[in-house]
């Protein structure tokens, strides 16, 4: 499980959030709000042990991640604004190199198979330059699939997705969650998560208040 | 789990400069034409071509990698993919001497393929044409693992390219004295084995240290 306890941040000598705590068991999902230019990004980069907070600590299993940020990182799947796809490649050839980057294995006919299940059946081949935003938000969405990390953080995965992509989206997260996995996510719109069965999942939610 | 990671990450370098021709074939070019023009400028001297020949080729082969090094982490910083990396279970170093190793085999091999054709227009007998290959052999590599930590230090720096360039020649400049000396040596009759020598002993430590450096520059670059 993850624990968040008393977390502040401060961006140069302005503080944007203080005292935040938070626990994330297996099989929850937490909706992190806040206003525009509050610390939700900030929040979940200090999470991913990217960047180091003021004060406060984030364990994971007990341990602050810091000590164990090998097991740490393997347990862990971080999706920010930057997607981390290279134009030059295809859609197979990203999700291949990612996921070998990553430590994970993963075949070229499983990441197929994550593709076609997101919606680009018949463009795996294509280089993600010819592609649209929603599109290489979906190549991005597809290393889910192909991921075995048990903790989730995912910065605004809903953006740029059309209806369909975002209904996909949240069956995906419920099912991840209904396996014992952990999400932690944030979105400007309230979220339902429901399993492909039609079970809903419950949402926490948790609102970042800034510093005023 | 660490060497495929580091084979993911070089063949995805490899893969995108087959891709991106233009941003590899422009260093090259830049070296072949500084390596053409010279000679042209000097005048049909062979004596006076024999002797500058090893500093103009140094030289121009060491501004020639400057000038693919500040695209080195740019990319990647920008797309998210560094993120990812420090995010990766498989040790950052090794990740980041994967990068390192791509870089070379796409900036520097080049480099040390051309030397021995464009070094013939300046009529160097064929030991120091020898010589001039094995010298940059051992050096371009150095020019890649200590350019590598300035461009992870200037890394999301406005005007980083200047800084990148003010921090990176300095360090540059034994690899230039003692690659240069080695053709100068050589043909000389004293023999390259010393300068040789003292190349490798810089070339070694750069290549165990820099990947650690520059992982710690791209982690504080990240926050």
């Amino acid at each position: 499980m993850l624990s968040i306890s008393q977390l502040s941040c401060s961006r140069g000598n302005k503080p944007l959030f203080t005292d935040v705590s938070l626990n994330l068991q297996a099989g929850q999902a937490l909706h992190l709000e806040g206003d525009n230019g509050v610390g939700k990004t900030s929040l979940l980069r200090i999470v991913c042990g990217l960047s180091p907070a003021d004060s406060g600590e984030v364990r994971w299993h007990g341990e602050t991640v810091q000590h164990h940020a090998t097991a740490y990182r393997a347990a862990l799947f971080y999706l920010g604004h930057g997607l981390s796809l290279k134009e030059e490649l295809t859609a197979v050839e990203n999700l291949l190199s990612d996921a070998a980057v990553a430590g994970r294995t993963l075949t070229q006919a499983q990441a197929l198979v994550a593709l076609a299940r997101m919606g680009l059946r018949g463009r795996e081949h294509l280089p993600l330059r010819v592609m649209s935003q929603g599109q290489k938000r979906r190549t991005a969405l597809a290393r889910l699939l192909a991921s075995q990390a048990p903790l989730w953080v995912l910065d605004e995965p809903f953006v740029a997705l059309d209806t369909q992509a975002v209904d996909g989206l949240r069956v995906l997260l419920a099912e991840h969650v209904a396996h014992g996995g952990m999400v932690l996510f944030t979105s400007h719109q309230p979220v339902a998560l429901t399993r492909a069965d039609g079970v809903a999942i419950d949402v926490q939610t948790y609102r970042l208040k800034g510093v005023s | 789990m660490n060497s495929r990671a580091f084979m993911a990450v070089l063949r995805r370098d490899l893969l995108l400069a087959m891709r991106r021709k233009s941003e590899v074939l422009t260093a090259v070019f830049f070296f072949v034409v500084v390596a053409a023009l010279f000679p042209l400028g000097i005048g049909p001297e062979l004596k006076t071509l024999r002797l500058v020949a090893p500093g103009v080729l140094w030289v121009g082969a060491l501004l020639s990698s400057m000038l693919a090094l500040q695209r080195l982490f740019e990319a990647d910083y920008r797309d998210g993919t560094l993120e990812q990396m420090a995010l990766s279970p498989a040790s950052l170093p090794l990740l980041i001497s994967g990068k390192l190793l791509a870089h070379w085999l796409v900036s520097g091999v080049p480099l040390v393929l051309l030397a021995p054709v464009l070094g013939l227009q300046f009529d160097l007998p064929a030991d120091a044409l020898l010589t001039l290959t094995v010298a940059l052999l051992l050096g371009t590599p150095i020019l890649s693992l200590v350019g590598g930590i300035g461009a992870a230090l200037t890394l999301g720096v406005r005007g980083g390219g200047v800084l990148l360039s003010l921090l990176v020649l300095p360090l540059f400049v034994p690899v230039l004295v003692f690659g240069a000396g080695a053709v100068e040596a050589q043909t000389s009759g004293l023999g390259a084995q010393a300068h040789f020598s003292i190349l490798m002993a810089m070339l070694l430590p750069a290549a165990f240290f820099s990947p650690f450096a520059c992982a710690a520059a791209l982690r504080i670059a990240l926050e």
